[in-house]
């Protein structure tokens, strides 16, 4: 099992000017899977994304051939693929660089997932804030559709399909699959109460899978290429190549294809190491929802199942990493206050909770914050997390305690010294090196 | 809760049954039941904000929380479903619960005002309450709270105070699921989540109150009430709603003997928790206007008199006339009409006697006779929640019988079609997602005889229901269509009248040939046993004057003397007709509490009491008795049924008892009839009306009705007064943004709005303002007017 190297897939011809165009994509493969697809019965689709042990790589990682088994067949019921592509987690960028470089993957692999959990429409919900992601995944399902890809009996298979790029509105929640299917449904996107689950009643009531813009791409290799091929990368837990997208203060921020099981420390590595030498002083692994880690896990495989042992989650394989420049009250007063603004509202734990939270954080940040209060925040951090109606509100229970678990210090010198006092905010700025020159 | 055991019968649903434990107490109920409701039925109250049990779980508050074994984070005991084996802890047996009941009533607390002293709600409020079961002691948030500036209206009733809010969603979903009105909706996220109307869209709904009621915090409030008391110095008395023939139970509420509101009160049967906001906030005519001693006419005037000298005055005129008519004005309770229907044949000896001072026929009155008065209850609020399909005839429900509307839809929400025959397609049809079988204004009868066979053949299944509105009177053959249709379809027929007092005033024999009890006068026996009850050697034997043929008589003189009890001349279609035969009729006696053109033209006015001073009982239009008792105790004012007796007295008549009890006595000892019925009506369909614009009318709930007087508020949220046409002839008109409407007497100008009415048909409010069709136009539905683009 290859756990080391670069493996790029999807990202493989990012560096091929015309990619993005279909015939650009088909001179490098494309649309094989589809080919491959078509020939074969939906259950047998099913089962081999169950084989390949594909997990879902929106931060969850449910694994995606399971899921588009709990769609009943035969229900007389329209089934509805829907792709979260919503992408707006802090720390997250590689669901929009994917459809910007290589959108027919997206398309094709919807259309080898519409095809396997039978159904005839297909929506890409993009989030309203990337408009050039929205122009090439629109401009490749308007390509797909005139090769006569997407419309009536694709392929002469007899399948039709027709699928819908739509954009959202600029909610963070409509990141949350059911708010996700509410604002799709010109609602608005508020989680919806589960069950029923979307695989029995999601868009319109109808049966509806919904999948991240990476793991429908992951699916053409998959068809194309096959399980032993796919099972070769990664654990057998956590199967497969992952775009992991590295921000913070590396010296080369960006897209870097790797296998599951894959170290930060060798990630970092490829990412040029700290910028000027430096120390990791806190990261996370998927985004700013799941819990901080330290120097000492930068050896810990970045798998589902390692990162759970290590208190944290692999989430959306997006780390960002901070130096020893950066004050980590301030760093998650920043998060909190994006989880309070971000609160759809729907719930009270959620709601109210980060609107406290970071009332408070904000009075650390400015050294005035008390030493009762460093453990107040962990007890309402306990009062949102488990209890609020749906994930954003774990997600912004999950900052503090984190933080507090390795940085105590840092919190109770703010009851006294602002963030500002205790590091120099230039410091940490990007171009801090010319601005301190 | 029942569960039958009856072996064979397929009416009984098989219930599974499941056992759960709560707090270490096993109970078996229904499989799918909510873990909130089965604490409740342990006694265990779970704490809640936004749970509603007739509205759809939404599990926003979070203030439920239980701890359910097995599952690793606590659960909303309000989305819960039961399941067999589990074992619920609530806040009573685990710290988990507790702890996390009290985490969201501290987070619930961050931003509400401490203004309990200043609210409305406060001694009445479920966060009050629940703070103080479910709360710290003492704050720990030392923040700044979100405020608003306050109050919005999302009405002209219904106020808004935003930093109140806690977010449950029941006004919304109220709103939406239940009203089908879903103009307030929650905006904005986060803590700034509020909830709003869109800028030109206030929440006009027919049924806004509730919102008030349902309400777990004093964010909503009625203009009409706010500020105006403390609920803990308020004395409560539940009552009946006297605005239409829904019956809802209502709860008054009083102080210093004044009604300062009105609530819905819980009725599983009728009303369900719901009420409409006319039966919420239309209470002040009940002090304004009052006639509040006996009057008599001297020298042209009225003049006050005692009691003694009015009723010697009335008795020796009622005495001296030879024939005599009895008008009720289909307000008054069972009691009052019986008492009418009797003084009529035992003091006046006549059957001259109408509770429908309204648009009526005599086939109305034989249909009513024949097919209504003293029927067993078929058709409920329960069986049309059921029925797989009703069809809707000269009956707008959400207008004429707003708990109806309510019930049917949620009976359309669950599965039953409904249809609608007449000119438009109406926005309470729309919200029962209705058909609409299209018939011009008088066109019903032949719709109703080529009915596709397909809804003929839905109208065959067991449980379907045709309602029939009072409007069917002005329809010539209507009613006949109807009966032929209800016989060959076998669907239960049911009439659906929009007073409060007519169909007790039916059962009670205040109808030209009709006797309690649905008795027909014509039958021998029915007579005889009537006769018998009141104690009297016979009873008049022939049929007598009603409607307007009764009106008409007075008119030309033939009526000596008119008694009127609670009759408004506005109602007639025929106004003229109205004025014309009380000013002939020798003698008028009115029984009135407000005064009116009537007590303008009376020989003698009585003062009577309005609801909240007698008791009595309304029937429904189910046939269901909603009684309901006094609301003021020392109130002096005496109801129709005593002033009548006191004035049988004095002409030296005894008609039996006329306090509440006895008249009930008297009506249940004489039971029902189970005798031959009267003949049922046989009219041909009438011709549909010549014209380019047929006119297409009834009452909307808020309009221009005496018993809406004094209440701006509630008069602020009536619907748009406007004439609304088809776009094709719109089209024709010109689409001018207003038109100038005239019949017969005059002309009304209102804005024109394109609808789903049918061409060549116009549909104008009845009595609202600025569009009085019997008095501005002179037309009634059906008839021709003409139509101009308006300058």
């Amino acid at each position: 099992m290859i756990t080391t190297g670069l493996t790029p897939i999807i990202t493989e011809h990012w560096d091929k000017p015309d990619l993005y165009t279909i015939e650009g994509y088909r001179r490098v493969g494309g649309y094989q899977g589809l080919a491959t697809a078509m020939k074969m019965d939906p259950d047998a689709i099913i089962g081999q994304i169950k084989d390949s042990g594909l997990r879902g790589r929106g931060g969850a990682g449910f694994p995606t051939g399971m899921k588009w088994g709990f769609v009943p067949q035969n229900d007389g019921k329209p089934h509805y693929l829907v792709v979260n592509a919503d992408e707006s987690e802090p720390g997250a960028c590689k669901d929009i660089p994917i459809m910007l470089a290589n959108p027919h993957a997206l398309v094709e692999g919807v259309i080898i997932t519409s095809y396997a959990i039978r159904a005839s429409h297909a929506f890409i919900y993009i989030r309203g804030e990337v408009p050039h992601a929205i122009r090439k995944v629109a401009n490749a399902v308007a390509e797909a559709r005139a090769a006569g890809l997407i419309g009536d009996n694709i392929l002469g298979s007899g399948f039709s399909l027709d699928v819908v790029v739509h954009s959202g509105a600029g909610a963070y929640i409509c990141g949350e699959e059911t708010a996700l299917l509410d604002s799709l449904e010109g609602y608005r996107g508020q989680p919806r109460l589960k069950p029923p689950f979307p695989a029995v009643a999601g868009l319109y009531a109808s049966p509806t899978v919904i999948n991240n813009v990476e793991t429908i791409a992951n699916i053409p290799y998959i068809l194309d290429r096959g399980v032993p091929w796919f099972r070769q990368f990664g654990t057998e837990k956590s199967p497969g190549f992952k775009v992991f997208a590295i921000s913070g203060h590396v010296v080369h921020p960006g897209i870097y294809e790797a296998p599951l099981g894959i170290t930060m420390r060798e990630l970092l590595e490829y990412a040029g190491g700290i910028r000027g030498g430096g120390e990791v002083k806190f990261w996370l692994p998927g985004g700013s929802s799941v819990p901080m880690l330290t120097a000492e896990h930068l050896d810990i495989p970045l798998t589902y199942e390692d990162m759970a042992a290590a208190g944290t989650m692999l989430g959306t394989g997006t780390p960002m990493l901070f130096d020893n420049t950066v004050s980590v009250v301030k760093a998650v007063t920043r998060w909190l206050d994006f989880y309070k603004h971000e609160s759809c509202g729907k719930c009270t734990p959620c709601r109210e909770g980060t609107y406290w939270i970071t009332g408070v954080l904000e009075k650390f940040e400015h050294g005035r914050g008390t030493a009762a209060e460093v453990d107040t925040l962990v007890n309402l951090c306990s009062q949102i997390a488990g209890r609020s109606f749906c994930a954003l509100g774990d997600a912004a229970a999950t900052p503090y305690p984190a933080a507090l678990k390795y940085f105590r210090a840092e919190f109770e010198a703010a009851t006294s010294t602002s963030a500002d006092e205790q590091f120099n905010p230039v410091a940490s700025y990007v171009f801090a090196e010319a601005a301190t020159r | 809760m029942t569960i039958t055991s009856d072996a064979g019968s397929d009416l009984t649903p098989q219930v599974e049954m499941v056992t759960v434990v709560v707090d270490g107490v096993a109970i078996e109920i229904p499989k799918g039941t909510l873990v909130i409701r089965a604490a409740e039925l342990l006694g265990i109250e779970i704490p809640r904000f936004c749970d509603h049990p007739l509205l759809e779980p939404v599990a926003a508050c979070r203030m439920c929380l239980v701890d359910i074994e097995g599952v690793p984070k606590p659960q909303p005991a309000c989305a819960q479903v039961v399941s067999e084996g589990m074992q619920v802890r609530t806040q009573l047996t685990s710290p988990v619960a507790r702890d996390a009941q009290e985490g969201v009533m501290e987070f619930l607390l961050l931003n509400h005002p401490l203004d309990c002293p200043v609210c409305d709600k406060g001694g009445e409020c479920p966060l009050q309450n629940q703070a103080m079961t479910a709360g710290r002691p003492e704050s720990r948030f030392d923040e700044v709270k979100r405020t608003f500036p306050k109050p919005i209206n999302v009405s002209a009733q219904i106020l808004l105070d935003r930093e109140r809010c806690v977010s449950c969603a029941r006004c919304t979903r109220f709103a939406e699921q239940i009203a089908g009105d879903p103009m307030l909706e929650l905006l904005e996220r986060g803590a700034n989540q509020q909830v709003g109307t869109a800028v030109d869209q206030p929440f006009d709904s027919y049924f806004s109150g509730n919102t008030v009621q349902i309400c777990p915090v004093g964010a909503l409030t009625s203009a009409a009430y706010r500020f105006r008391s403390r609920p803990f110095d308020l004395v409560s008395v539940p009552t009946t709603c006297e605005h239409c023939a829904s019956g809802c139970s209502l709860r008054t509420d009083h102080r210093r003997g004044t009604v300062t509101r009105r609530l819905a009160w819980d009725e599983p049967a009728v009303n369900e928790e719901w009420n409409c906001d006319k039966g919420r906030f239309a209470f002040t005519y009940q002090e304004q206007g009052r006639v509040t001693t006996p009057l008599i006419r001297e020298d042209g005037q009225l003049r006050v008199a005692s009691w003694p000298e009015a009723l010697d005055f009335a008795a020796r005129g009622l005495s001296a006339a030879s024939s005599h008519g009895v008008l009720v004005g289909g307000r008054s309770t069972v009691e009052d009409s019986y008492a009418y229907a009797r003084f009529a044949r035992v003091a006046l000896k006549t059957d001259n006697i109408d509770f429908r001072v309204r648009d009526s026929s005599d086939e109305e009155a034989q249909f009513l006779r024949s097919a209504v008065a003293g029927t067993a209850v078929r058709t409920t609020y329960e069986t049309l929640e059921q029925a797989p399909v009703v069809l809707l005839i000269a009956f707008e429900p959400e207008d004429e019988s707003p708990i109806v509307f309510l019930r049917l839809r949620k009976a359309a929400r669950g599965g039953t079609r409904v249809y609608a025959v007449g000119p438009v397609a109406t926005r309470g049809l729309a919200k029962l997602s209705g058909t609409l079988i299209p018939a011009k204004p008088g066109a019903e009868p032949a719709v109703l005889a080529e009915l596709a066979e397909q809804v003929r053949a839905e109208l065959q299944a067991p449980g379907a229901v045709i309602m029939v509105g009072e409007r069917i009177a002005g329809i010539q053959g209507g009613a006949t269509a109807v009966l032929q249709l209800a016989q060959a379809t076998g669907a239960a027929l049911t009439w659906v009248p929009r007073r409060a007092g007519e169909r007790g005033a039916l059962d009670a024999g205040a109808l030209a040939g009709l006797l309690p009890g649905g008795r027909p006068l014509t039958e021998d026996s029915a007579r005889a046993a009537v006769a018998a009850a009141w104690g009297v050697d016979s009873l008049p034997a022939t049929v007598g004057l009603a409607g307007a043929e009764l009106l008409a008589a007075a008119r030309d003189g033939a009526i000596g003397a008119l008694i009127t009890g609670g009759v408004e001349l506005g109602d007639l279609a025929d106004q003229s007709l109205g004025r014309a035969g009380l000013e002939a009729a020798g003698f008028v006696v009115a029984l009135e509490n407000h005064h009116s053109a009537i007590t303008e033209l009376a020989d003698v006015v009585f003062p009577v009491a309005v609801v909240t001073e007698k008791a009595g009982t309304f029937m429904n239009w189910e046939g269901r008795p909603r009684p309901f008792a006094q609301t003021f105790k020392d109130a002096l004012v005496m109801s129709d049924a005593v002033v009548l007796g006191m004035l049988a007295k004095a002409m030296n008549i005894a008609v039996g008892a006329s306090d509440v009890a006895g008249i009930r006595q008297e009506l249940g000892a004489l039971g029902a009839w189970t005798g031959p019925r009267a003949e049922r009506p046989n009219v041909p369909a009438g011709p549909v009306a010549e014209g380019a614009h047929l006119v297409a009318t009834w009452r909307a709930l808020i309009d221009n009705g005496v018993m809406q007087e004094g209440e701006p508020y509630l008069a602020a949220t009536a619907h748009l007064v406007a004439a609304t046409v088809s776009a094709t002839t719109a089209g024709a008109l010109g689409n001018p943004e207003s038109v100038t409407v005239t019949g017969p007497l005059g002309s009304v100008t209102v804005p024109l709005e394109i609808g789903a009415v049918i061409d060549g048909v116009v549909c104008l409010p009845l009595n609202s303002p600025g569009c009085v069709l019997y008095r501005d136009l002179g037309v009634r539905s059906g008839q021709a007017v003409t139509i101009k683009g308006a300058l």
